[in-house]
């Protein structure tokens, strides 16, 4: 150890590490940890086990066991049991629970912040100073939650059993972020830590038990992704949470698929970090470190995309060089540690293997000259400039302390540059000037858009991304949803229309019609309706449409994958529709609804003889269908979004924004209110819908064109192709440019449509066509369905001068 | 160990430059983002043991012991001086290894007290900074405020602590307040100039970083905090600011200013951080006392109870140690 005497001259800092004596001993005295179910620890079902270990030493901490079928069942039904006594306490009462779990985390944070850090590798004073003072935070605002969850979500309730899947880079915070809601709502939960780091979450379920929690009401379930894709398929679970991957994501959407159980995932993601030459730079470079220089660069929502202006860039890359040559990498204990160790070997590799293939590229590869610890998984500060949007570090989710480098020269390009990836969870966008920074807010495809910092987080404002990062949010109002269920009473189940026949050959008129002397009503021609126009079908096919009691009455064009592929590109034109203010699209719905009256008679005629209703009956859906018009459009411009109440002297703005381009697959029965109810939120919002009509009754539909060409709707925000919704629901959910899907359907096609929604993860709602009555507004209409025509995004904005 | 003796060559003085205008209207300071980095910065680098106890013995030569009261005499000055040059009691100084007294960078005092200090610092090679223009409202004529600093420097004050005129900010008038200055540093010739921008005052962090810009241009060897009389003194942001102020204008110019944030820093901890902004803003060179200074009165005290804790392991009292 050198001498005072020396080091007044070197000014070093020396070492300063956190003691770890406590934690070690609790380690010691738990060689190895089983299962935490129905409130005990219990050891895995075969023994199995594996080790878990310090990426900073690489020593063994200890041995968790493998989670296997017959304990994921033995959890999922502890839950279970637990239910009906935990969901059916007062909101009070579990408040207090939740209440005592942050009050104990709070008296134990230090233990916690060590063994977080030891599991994880992060460093001490992000686990000391970020990560538990949050789940602590979470867990206080969701004991407020389970206070007012039934006051303000009236004709909520909770979900059942949670299956829920956190992964090591966050491993506490995400699981507050899981646990805290789900119980406030009076869920019950099944959680699976990452293998890599499940010790913080055993600590837990000790503070569990020290906090009187019922027996079964949280359960911990150690393991890898095998483990994981057993809660997945498990029958008895009725929701998944997810935080990990893209690829994981997918893979659980499609295993999912058809179950009925409500999904939210939190995936990857290539944030943007765009900084403005009007920026307060030596600030933006402090962001920089704080996006992808926190917890060795391991966050979905890391800032690894810089992109700079091109009259500042080079002096911002010398100064962002500059300060990344004072991060101190090294033992995430030690307490001036900057960059702890990565969280596994195998993810150092991932890393370097990126890197390396990075280098090959061409472009200049800089990093940083700190000293890495001999033993352990490190990784230095690395940053890539002359970087193109073509290169795979451009595109690809590093998930290291890498940082690649762009530039830009107007806000416009910023905006495409930004917006040029599959993903879209964070962005962060740095100007003095609040035009551009507002402007930039509002153009990113981004959950999140923080202005003038980076990787804000609070348990009162939701999480979440668009794109390929996923769906649902976490935290804030917006994120208890994702924990409560409506809880209608069940209609009677509607029977089943018979399937049309979509054969394009000529068809027979019903037996016995014989043709007789009288002159034939002109031949009309129903086509498809894309960007605004008729179109002919792409086949050049029709089937027949027959009523109710069999006979012919036309032909409906056949639409087919082209058909989808034109009008998905029709929609995705009309850009000017979600930007008009909602005023404006109050009034075309309002038209709508007063050209439709108008006509209220001849659709009421045409609803009765194609459907065999009464004429009675199908007036009255001609008349719900204009008041759902109207409704929707009254709500065009009340529909708001909220400022929540995060940190202080922050706006944090939750703007509702539509998703795009939706497609709509109507159901068989109710052809022009249950086409109505599905649209008119829709477009209300903003969004441009691609829809397929009753294939029963495709008639109505087209009628509506010319409702439609009366009533001022831009072309290509409604487009309408008629054929088998099936066929048609496969393409819209398979298409990369449809960002939400609605069905409403059969079983079977619910399943195939989440399946085939994988792709680009896709939000999709699935309705049960027998189970909805269209004309109860408690079920055919309200909020819900603008909750679900929207996504909601957080903007960040902190201020003062 | 001597203030002036560093391992380090001695740096060429601050010439200024012409008054760039586009230069400090660049100046931008978003404060949401500065107060995040100042309130991370304290829980970023920790001291312990030896690097504490060597960092505080360093913080030693790095204060401007200073008196600025409406009572002080110039036997309270001597106190002062006498404290300045034992700045460390003995044992202690010997338990670190040291075989000379520890003494402070230098003691700052008003102008009629100048003399009485440079008698009493005689042959110590420790400076007398005089506070100087006025202070510390530096609302007199200008005529009498540069005779004041002619005046000091004509006492033997090595180190002039100017005050600037805060209308001249509020007006964002730099051609006059960049001529103010540059008079002023004319005025002290040989003599050090810190220019106080009173920041408390200013109120706005952008009028921090563009005050300091023109004070720099306009020949400023070190750019200074506060005066210790106005309501809110030296806090991280604006020190984060005006560092990289500097760190600008040494990319600008190439010439290094020195930084001396002044009141309200009265803890042996709240120096450690301090120095620790400077090492990672700046780098180690801004820990020398030709670059970095306390104006301080009561945190030499403080530093000394704690080296004494470092030697001893037991926690000290203010009476086991000399005051000013």
């Amino acid at each position: 150890m050198p001498s005072v005497k020396e080091i007044v001259q070197t000014m070093e800092y020396g070492v300063a590490p956190e003691a770890n004596a406590e934690v070690l001993r609790w380690l010691d005295a738990r060689e190895s940890f089983g299962h935490f179910i129905g409130g005990a620890f219990v050891p895995g079902a075969d023994g199995e086990s594996f080790a878990v270990e310090n990426p900073a030493t690489g020593e063994v901490l200890a041995h968790c066991a493998q989670g296997t079928e017959a304990d994921v069942d033995a959890a999922v039904q502890a839950a279970r049991r637990a239910f009906p006594a935990w969901s059916g306490l007062p909101g009070h009462a579990r408040a207090r629970y939740l209440y005592a779990l942050a009050r104990l985390l709070q008296k134990r944070e230090r233990f916690f912040s060590v063994l977080e850090t030891m599991d994880n590798g992060k460093p001490i004073r992000e686990s000391r100073d970020i990560d538990i003072p949050l789940v602590v935070r979470h867990f206080y605002h969701h004991a407020g939650w389970a206070e007012l969850v039934e006051s303000e979500f009236p004709g909520k309730g909770p979900v059942g059993v949670c299956g829920q899947i956190v992964p090591w880079n966050f491993p506490l915070l995400m699981l507050a972020w899981k646990v805290a809601p789900a119980l406030a709502a009076g869920n019950t939960v099944v959680l699976k830590p990452a293998e890599f780091t499940p010790l913080t979450a055993l600590a837990f379920a000790g503070l569990c038990q020290e906090a009187g929690l019922p027996d079964g009401v949280v359960n911990i379930v150690t393991g890898d992704g095998e483990t994981g894709a057993l809660i997945v398929r498990h029958p008895d679970v009725d929701k998944i949470a997810f935080t990990g991957s893209t690829e994981v994501g997918r893979m659980i959407r499609e295993a999912s698929a058809g179950s009925g159980k409500k999904l939210s995932l939190e995936l990857g993601g290539k944030s943007p970090f765009i900084v403005f030459d009007d920026a307060d730079l030596d600030s933006a470079v402090e962001g920089v470190v704080d996006a992808i220089w926190f917890n060795q660069g391991q966050v979905c929502c890391a800032g690894s995309r810089l992109l700079v202006q091109e009259s500042v860039a080079a002096r911002f890359v010398e100064k962002l060089k500059a300060r990344a040559e004072k991060l101190r990498v090294g033992d995430p204990l030690d307490k001036s540690t900057d960059i702890g160790a990565i969280v596994a070997d195998v993810q150092l590799q991932r890393i370097n293997a990126l890197v390396d293939e990075g280098r090959g590229d061409g472009v200049d590869c800089w990093q940083s000259s700190a000293p890495l610890p001999n033993n352990g998984s490190y990784f230095p500060p690395t940053l890539f400039t002359g970087v193109s949007p073509a290169s795979k570090l451009a595109q690809e989710e590093i998930f290291g302390p890498v940082l690649v480098v762009m530039t830009f020269r107007t806000p416009d390009e910023a905006t495409m540059l930004a917006n040029n990836s599959r993903y879209g969870l964070a962005a962060s966008v740095w100007s003095e000037n609040i035009n551009v920074a507002m402007d930039l807010a509002a153009g990113l495809k981004a959950g999140v858009v923080w202005v003038n910092c980076t990787n804000m987080f609070d348990a009162a404002a939701g999480f979440g991304g668009y794109r390929e990062s996923g769906f649902g949010r976490e935290g804030g109002r917006e994120g208890l949803h994702e924990y409560l269920a409506g809880k209608p009473a069940k209609p009677a189940r509607k029977p089943l229309f018979p399937k049309p026949d979509f054969s394009a050959a000529p068809a027979a008129r019903t037996a016995g019609s014989a043709a007789d002397n009288t002159i034939p009503a002109l031949d009309r021609t129903a086509k498809l309706y894309i960007g605004g126009k008729q179109v002919r079908p792409d086949a050049g096919a029709s089937y027949a449409v027959r009523t109710a009691d069999g006979s012919l009455v036309s032909q409906a064009g056949l639409g087919n994958r082209k058909d989808i592929r034109n009008a998905v590109e029709a929609a995705n034109k009309a850009t000017g529709w979600g930007g008009n203010a909602g005023h404006n699209r109050a009034q075309v719905l309002f038209y709508l609804a007063e050209n439709l009256e108008a006509r209220a008679a001849e659709f009421a005629a045409r609803i009765a003889h194609l459907t065999g209703s009464g004429q009675e009956e199908a007036i009255e859906e001609v008349h719900l269908s204009v008041q759902r018009l109207s409704y929707y459009a009254a709500f065009a411009d009340k529909y708001d979004g909220r400022v929540h109440a995060t940190r202080a002297r922050h706006v944090t703005l939750a703007m509702n924004e539509p998703w795009g381009t939706v497609g709509v697959c109507c159901p068989d029965d109710s052809p022009l209110l249950g086409f109505v109810s599905m649209i008119a939120p829709l477009i209300a919002m903003g969004n441009r819908c691609v829809a397929v009509p009753s294939q029963v009754h495709p008639l109505v539909a087209t009628d509506f064109y010319q409702v439609l060409d009366t009533s001022d709707v831009p072309g290509g925000a409604l487009n309408i192709i008629t054929g088998e919704r099936e066929a048609l629901a496969r393409v819209l959910a398979e298409h990369h440019d449809v960002s939400a899907l609605w069905y409403c359907g059969t079983p079977e096609g619910a399943a195939a449509v989440e399946k085939a929604s994988s792709g680009n993860l896709k939000a999709t709602w699935a309705l049960d066509q027998t189970a909805i009555d269209w004309r109860d507004p408690a079920q055919g209409a309200g909020r819900e369905f603008l909750r679900r025509a929207t996504q909601v995004k957080n903007i960040w904005v902190p201020y003062g001068e | 160990m001597a203030a002036s003796v560093t391992m380090f060559e001695q740096l060429p003085r601050n010439p200024g430059t012409a008054l760039k205008l586009a230069l400090v209207e660049d100046q931008r300071a978003n404060l949401s983002a500065i107060e995040r980095r100042a309130a991370s910065l304290p829980a970023r680098r920790s001291l312990k043991k030896e690097w504490q106890a060597a960092w505080l013995l360093r913080a030693i030569g790095l204060i401007d012991l200073t008196t600025l009261s409406g009572d002080d005499t110039p036997e309270r000055v001597r106190r002062l001086c006498a404290k300045a040059r034992n700045a460390l009691r003995e044992d202690l100084c010997i338990a670190l290894g040291l075989s000379e007294p520890v003494h402070t960078g230098a003691v700052c005092v008003y102008p009629t007290m100048v003399a009485t200090a440079v008698k009493a610092l005689a042959s110590t090679g420790i400076p007398v900074a005089s506070v100087a223009t006025g202070f510390p409202a530096g609302l007199m004529p200008l005529k009498l405020r540069l005779e004041e600093i002619r005046y000091c420097v004509g006492e033997g004050a090595a180190e002039i602590d100017i005050v600037v005129n805060r209308a001249l900010i509020f007006a964002q008038d730099w051609p006059a307040l960049y001529d103010e200055v540059r008079q002023m540093r004319d005025a002290c010739g040989d003599a050090h100039m810190k220019t106080i921008l009173a920041t408390g005052d200013l109120k706005t962090l952008r009028n921090v970083a563009r005050a300091s810009m023109v004070c720099m241009m306009a020949g400023a060897d070190f750019i200074k905090t506060s005066t210790g009389k106005e309501p809110v003194n030296a806090t991280l942001p604006v020190g984060l600011v005006m560092t990289r102020a500097i760190r600008a204008y040494e990319e600008e110019t190439g010439f290094m200013v020195g930084f001396k944030p002044a009141g309200g820093i009265s803890s042996a901890k709240d120096a450690l951080v301090w120095m620790a902004m400077m090492k990672e803003e700046l780098g180690r060179r801004w820990l020398e006392p030709d670059l970095f200074r306390f104006g301080a009165s009561s945190l030499l005290g403080d530093i000394e109870r704690q080296i004494e804790h470092f030697v001893t392991g037991r926690y000290s009292a203010a009476m086991r140690h000399a005051v000013a």
